[in-house]
């Protein structure tokens, strides 16, 4: 076990990868000697060479139309998308090419394609570099949508995905990229079938109680632990969960969770209308709607663009913002 | 505009040029680059050109005339561009792959595709119709110019495959990305160019400029000719007659061997013309001359070659007899097989969204199968 920040568990994840199948490529923008912007990538072109590891032209189409090629080819392509905000010029390759290319083949074809993508605020970033947009892949049904938390799930997470046949948006917490947490770099993971339908899938409670469930993922994750700590202090007992994926989701956990509190907040930093949060508050109602004590509620960004730098800590789902959440569905 | 274009690496020809080895009297002509590529096509292969041009024809036809009875829902012609197609196409090895747009009727036929399969993708019982890895010639791509990065990317596949550049002829392999003229305006397209080059991909560009978008001409995507969007890239481009046959097929043979050898990728604009609409949702009568169809009508592909074969006795009547009669019932097999597709059990609709399991389609096909089971009395009979 080894203390190890997230942006360096992800590369160890990835190396085990490459070492595992040499069908595995990594391609994206700057990902080669410089290591991409956050250093993910850092050592891999020295040691396993241009061909594995590809400083592509700048062009993010290029990229995933490119590595839809290579799928069909027999390659598993891993591709960066340098910034949240610039996963828009491959929207169209994503959403109308690789997300439907299993089903339009009747699964002649299959698109292991793993495409991931620093996301999310809080670093003080410049437009652009702070977008949270899972609700748009979550939305288009053949992607899988899966948000690491912590290094741990970030080393095992990643191989998982590379290891799945379905294409796979992986969105990493930017935020978190320096968080350290002990992990086993040498754990075995599980790479079957049930490791990456399930496992891969699986929400995880991180902090157990009875009286609120809050539900997050990826960088909210640190935000509503902090904010149950805060609430037991106060003597409110607040289950904390990590969804770790966003398509599919893993209700049955949600689901066992809310019957036995009977309240739920969810909170991410996307904007709330439309957001992961609501699918979940609809569903949620109707599986739970008689053990429920309160509406569920959502706490997330704005109906806004993402705001300037000095203005994102009122945007985002502060710690302050879930409590009192958790307070207005205690109130009822 | 007015600066001297220089021939780029790869074809000594000034490519606004147009490579023409039939013309449209059917007389043979030589080209001192490019003939020698067609000279090792005997009689049968020119036969064979022939007879996958009337084919495809005739099954063209027939699609067409199927969506007008309410058979299919939607049909884009091929009509006028076989010679660019099946030129091509002869050209190509089982080895390489294909990307075609929708139209590539022609094209799908010279892969072995059965052409009855075309036609459930424009029936609406499928999104495919067959196994792109059984023919080496991908599924139909509707969303203009993104499979062309497909193509490149496959392209990369097979260099990263060691199969580029051995001198092999049974390894090396190329990949062709077929496209309209309209295409060339997209970003991907675009993008294409720019990877294949930045990779020195196995690639063939393939543009049939069929002179019209839907209702928007050539010149509106273009101000300079379209064989030069390729040059800019650094990609060597070349300009062929599309209605002659023999020079598609040399410029791409020339192409795809230039792509197997690891010399990288090859820009071919085919100049064709789009005989019939667009789609059959198409009405060309509002937005172009019948003068212009009317002389396009004069550069068919189908009768030059006729007219040389015939000329050159390399066929004689009961050949021509032969296959219009295989074309005769090629359509009828057309007809008899559409009208028997169906898209099967709504349930079916579930099927392939994901290739491992989903929890959230298997509720969903639970769902709708429990809703439907509803309609249907204890024999499986609607109520």
């Amino acid at each position: 076990m080894t203390a190890t920040p997230l942006a360096r568990a992800i590369n160890a994840g990835l190396r085990a990868a490459m070492e595992r199948d040499d069908k595995v490529l990594l391609m994206g923008e700057d990902i080669g000697p410089l290591g991409g912007v956050f250093r993910v990538t850092d050592g891999l072109h020295k040691d396993f060479g241009p061909d594995r590891v590809v400083d592509t032209p700048l062009a993010e189409s290029g990229i995933i139309g490119t590595a839809i090629g290579l799928a069909m080819a027999g390659y598993r392509p891993v591709c960066e998308i340098q910034f949240d905000g610039f996963i828009f010029p491959a929207f169209d390759q994503i959403t109308t090419q690789l997300a439907k290319l299993s089903y339009r083949s009747r699964g002649d074809l299959q698109m292991p394609v793993v495409i991931r993508v620093p996301y999310g605020g809080g670093i003080g970033a410049i437009e652009h570099h702070s977008e949270s947009p899972e609700a748009l892949f979550a939305h288009t049904a053949g992607l899988r949508v899966v948000t690491p938390a912590t290094a741990s799930d970030g080393y095992t997470m990643i191989q998982q995905a590379i290891a799945s046949p379905d294409p796979v948006l992986f969105l990493e917490p930017k935020s978190r990229y320096w968080d350290k947490a002990e992990v086993d770099l040498g754990a075995e993971v599980d790479l079957s079938e049930a490791g990456v339908t399930t496992g891969l899938h699986a929400a995880r409670t991180v902090r157990p109680g009875s009286e609120v469930t809050v539900v997050g993922y990826g960088p909210t994750v640190k935000t509503l632990l902090a904010a149950a700590e805060v609430a037991a202090g106060e003597g409110t007992e607040v289950e904390v969960i990590d969804l770790r994926s966003v398509s599919p989701i893993d209700f049955d956990a949600v689901t066992e969770s809310v019957r036995r509190t009977g309240r739920l907040v969810v909170a991410h930093e996307a904007p709330v209308f439309f957001g992961p949060g609501a699918e979940i508050a609809a569903r949620i109602t109707e599986r739970c709607f008689y053990e429920l004590e309160a509406p569920v509620l959502r706490v997330g960004g704005f109906h806004t663009p993402y705001p300037t730098a000095k203005h994102e800590e009122h945007y985002l789902p502060s710690l302050d913002r879930v409590l009192d959440a958790v307070d207005r569905v205690l109130a009822y | 505009m007015t600066e001297p274009l220089t021939a780029p690496p790869g074809t000594a020809s000034d490519p606004t040029t147009m490579v023409q080895l039939l013309d449209a009297e059917g007389r043979r002509h030589h080209h001192p680059e490019y003939g020698s590529f067609a000279e090792s096509l005997d009689a049968d292969a020119l036969r064979a050109m022939y007879r996958d041009m009337v084919l495809t024809r005739a099954f063209d036809t027939q699609a067409t005339s199927l969506q007008r009875q309410g058979e299919l829902g939607l049909w884009p012609p091929c009509l006028g561009q076989e010679g660019a197609q099946i030129g091509s196409a002869h050209a190509l090895a089982p080895r390489d792959f294909v990307f075609p747009s929708y139209r590539e009727h022609g094209v799908a036929l010279v892969r072995g595709v059965d052409l009855r399969d075309l036609l459930p993708l424009f029936r609406g019982t499928r999104h495919g119709g067959w196994d792109p890895h059984a023919h080496n010639f991908h599924l139909y791509s509707i969303v203009i110019g993104s499979h062309t990065l497909h193509a490149v990317g496959y392209a990369m596949g097979a260099q990263r495959d060691g199969d580029v550049g051995t001198g092999d002829p049974g390894r090396d392999r190329a990949v062709v990305a077929y496209f309209g003229d309209g295409a060339t305006s997209q970003g991907d397209v675009s993008e294409a160019l720019v990877f294949a080059a930045s990779a020195n991909a196995p690639v063939v560009f393939f543009v049939q400029n069929n002179q019209w978008a839907i209702s928007v001409p050539t010149t509106t995507q273009s101000r300079v000719p379209l064989v030069r969007r390729g040059s800019g890239f650094g990609v060597p481009s070349v300009r062929v007659d599309g209605n002659d046959p023999l020079a598609c097929y040399a410029v791409t043979r020339a192409a795809l061997e230039r792509a197997r050898s690891g010399s990288g990728p090859t820009f071919v604009e085919a100049v064709t013309y789009r005989m019939g609409a667009h789609t059959t949702s198409d009405d060309p009568t509002r937005y172009r001359d019948r003068a212009e169809e009317d002389l396009w009508r004069t550069k068919d592909p189908i009768v030059r070659m006729r007219t040389y074969l015939a000329a050159e006795s390399l066929a004689d009547d009961a050949f021509f007899a032969r296959v219009g009669e295989e074309a005769d019932e090629l359509a009828a097999a057309t007809r008899d097989h559409c009208r028997t597709l169906e898209a099967g059990p709504p349930e079916t609709l579930f099927d392939h969204v994901y290739t491992a399991p989903h929890p959230l389609v298997a509720e969903e096909r639970a769902q709708m199968t429990e809703f439907e089971a509803g309609f249907t009395d204890g024999e499986g009979e609607a109520r």
